[in-house]
């Protein structure tokens, strides 16, 4: 049996060809106005995603991480086309998207899905599973019966017994299977990439570590990228090919998770790595290594963003906003925004990486 | 094929046995009615309506006399006078009667300014609360306008200016109803827009008419219903208000308001025989709120 002979839908074919990678995001930017006073005036602007910039390769898995409120889900909506950008442009598969002579929005809809974080809203809690899952087939022309019985066969490919979940309701399912849900739905469409927004996050740890290997099996079988989103550091060092990691909007590290997780570079990655609970008794960390939240993304700070909460922040991390610079397409560049990693960049300890640490 | 245990496999689940059997597909409104089939109190009020309605349709076969019949000898009658069980209004007309006809334009009061008022309150409401922004604030400021009225005033200055008459009437009742409905419809459409399953919906390139039906309306929905159910007493007694102010049907409809308001004038005479029209009001007023009550019980199921 062919490995994609249940789906109704054929698989948008590979336009680019291997090298061209399957996702560029450039310059994208979204600010969301903060309206108030007399006349609805702008008063202001949460800059939630502030000019990323960012590639992912086929086949790969690109981790995203940083704390609550960075601008991780936001940029997976941006991506998805949920929201609108201010700036920026997003090129998939060698075509850029929603422009003249590029990829239409409902031809990248069938190439890019998502896993959405809250397992519990994500689906409708009026129909039955297997139509929640028929349902985007059905919005692209598969007839009712062929639909279902796709949704039925993906409930099967991700561990639910058809005959016995696909007449449920939401409500009646638990959190790893809604979850699991979810994922058949984003399947539906036979897409080439997944964006997976915390899908993980909620569920428990047994729970969560059956989702992952199903993600991983799901990946080889249906021959899937992923962009991972997570705050858990130790999914995101599981799962993925390359990490990048995320503050207040920005990116400020990018490499392969093998250097991202042994050899950081960033100080906020080092004491993101630092926050993980250690099993050795003799590593245990008595003075948490970040303290307070993260600076109002209102009014960032100026020139470095973590200037403010970092141990070695000077004059220059105030002047002058660190930049990560161009990725080369080696998958391993290891990128970093931070003018310590900088030769002749002003900062005292520049040229040292790490070595302070 | 794949690897994985499948969960509610027999063997994950107890080794042996047979296969569990194919769960039912109930659909939404399956397990509503199974909610309501064990709630007795709303069953007999649901009945106690039909009753009413199919008394009111069936008036003619029904009625012991001719509503509209005087008779200047019997005015004024108890309960029980001969064959007038319900005795006689102040021109000798059987109140009976004229209660079972007059229930044809109260029902008609009660139900249909409430259904159009829904289609058009609910419209306007879930493209409110589904566009958002400026759609939004034009169709809610226009509403709000009318909520700045007490509903009486409001369809009293209604009723004044298009003059009496049923059709009037029943336009009235209409444009003081739609803006609550609409609210109710804004509210509730604007949580389910903010759920995920709307943003997985669009995300899967469905249109947005796709959408509010597929997605929105049902879950929007049964707060308005249940809202709306609620409104058919309300108007009732509304449009009994009018024509009791004149502002309604006019002599010699019978109509529940309307009787009232003529017979309020025998009040010493006869007391029990005047509040007859009002007790037709009462239980079916009742009746359609303890309805909408359980309606409300129903529909709330968790999903």
């Amino acid at each position: 049996m062919s490995k994609d002979s249940h789906m109704v839908l054929e698989r948008p074919a590979d336009r680019g060809g291997r090298a061209q990678p399957m996702l560029i995001a450039q310059g994208m930017k979204r600010y969301f106005p903060i309206r108030g006073g007399v006349l609805n005036r702008r008063v202001g602007e949460v800059k939630a995603v502030d000019g990323i910039s960012f590639t992912v390769l086929k086949g790969e898995t690109l981790g995203v991480v940083g704390e609550s409120g960075c601008g991780k889900s936001t940029l997976a909506r941006l991506l998805m086309h949920l929201l609108a950008m201010d700036e920026g442009e997003v090129i998939f598969d060698g075509d850029p998207v929603g422009q003249l002579h590029g990829l239409s929005l409902r031809d990248l809809r069938r190439n890019l899905q998502m896993v959405f974080q809250d397992s519990y809203s994500s689906l409708n809690p009026r129909l039955p599973v297997e139509d929640s899952i028929a349902y985007a087939p059905r919005v692209h022309g598969v007839g009712r019966t062929e639909a279902r019985r796709a949704a039925r066969d993906l409930l099967q490919r991700v561990g639910l017994r058809p005959e016995y979940f696909g007449g449920r309701y939401p409500h009646e399912l638990s959190g790893g299977q809604k979850q699991r849900v979810n994922i058949a739905r984003a399947l539906a469409l036979n897409p080439r990439m997944l964006i997976l927004d915390e899908a993980v996050s909620a569920l428990d740890k047994s729970v969560e570590a059956q989702v992952l290997n199903l993600l991983g099996q799901l990946k080889r079988e249906f021959n899937l990228t992923y962009m991972f989103i997570s705050h858990d550091l130790h999914v995101v060092q599981y799962i993925s090919d390359r990490v990048m990691v995320m503050y207040l909007g920005q990116v400020v590290e990018l490499g392969p998770v093998d250097q991202i997780y042994t050899a950081p570079r960033h100080p906020y990655t080092i004491a993101l790595l630092e926050c993980r609970l250690a099993v050795d008794p003799a590593n245990r960390i008595e003075t948490p290594p970040l303290v307070g939240d993260p600076p109002n993304p209102i009014n960032p700070p100026s020139g470095c963003r973590f200037r403010t909460r970092c141990p070695h922040a000077e004059s220059i991390c105030e002047q002058r906003m660190p930049l990560l610079g161009e990725w080369n397409g080696d998958p391993a560049n290891h990128l970093v925004a931070c003018h310590m990693a900088k030769p002749g960049s002003g900062h005292s300890l520049a040229g040292y990486g790490m070595a302070v640490h | 094929m794949s690897d994985i245990s499948l969960i509610g496999t027999p063997a994950a689940e107890s080794p042996g046995r047979e296969a569990p059997a194919a769960t039912r597909v109930r659909g939404y409104w399956g397990n509503v009615w199974q909610r309501l089939r064990y709630d007795y109190v709303t069953l007999f009020f649901l009945l106690l309506i039909l009753l009413i309605v199919l008394s009111a349709i069936f008036a003619p076969l029904l009625a012991p006399f001719d509503p509209n019949k005087a008779s200047m000898a019997h005015r004024l009658k108890p309960l029980f006078f001969r064959t007038n069980y319900l005795g006689t209004d102040e021109q000798g007309r059987d109140v009976l009667s004229r209660i079972l006809y007059g229930g044809r334009t109260s029902l008609l009061m009660g139900i249909v300014p409430v259904v159009v008022a829904t289609i058009v309150g609910g419209l306007f409401g879930v493209v409110a609360g589904y566009a958002g922004g400026r759609v939004n604030t034009v169709i809610m400021r226009c509403m709000d306008v009318f909520f700045a009225f007490p509903s009486v005033l409001l369809a009293v200055a209604i009723s004044g200016s298009l003059g009496g008459g049923m059709v009037n009437q029943l336009i009235t009742l209409t444009v003081v109803l739609t803006p609550p409905l609409c609210r109710v419809a804004e509210t509730s459409t604007s949580q389910i827009r903010s759920m995920d399953f709307v943003d997985a919906a669009r995300a899967s390139g469905a249109s947005t008419i796709s959408i509010l039906l597929n997605h929105v309306l049902v879950n929007a929905i049964s707060p308005v219903l249940v809202y709306a159910s609620t409104l058919v007493s309300a108007s009732i007694l509304l449009a009994s208000g009018l024509s009791f102010l004149g502002l309604g049907v006019s002599p010699p409809t019978p109509d529940w308001g309307l009787m009232l308001s003529t017979l309020r004038q025998a009040i010493y005479v006869q007391p029990i025989v005047c509040a007859m029209p009002g007790v037709a009001i009462l239980v079916t007023s009742i009746a359609f709120n303890l309805v909408s009550d359980g309606l409300r019980q129903a529909m709330d199921v968790k999903a």
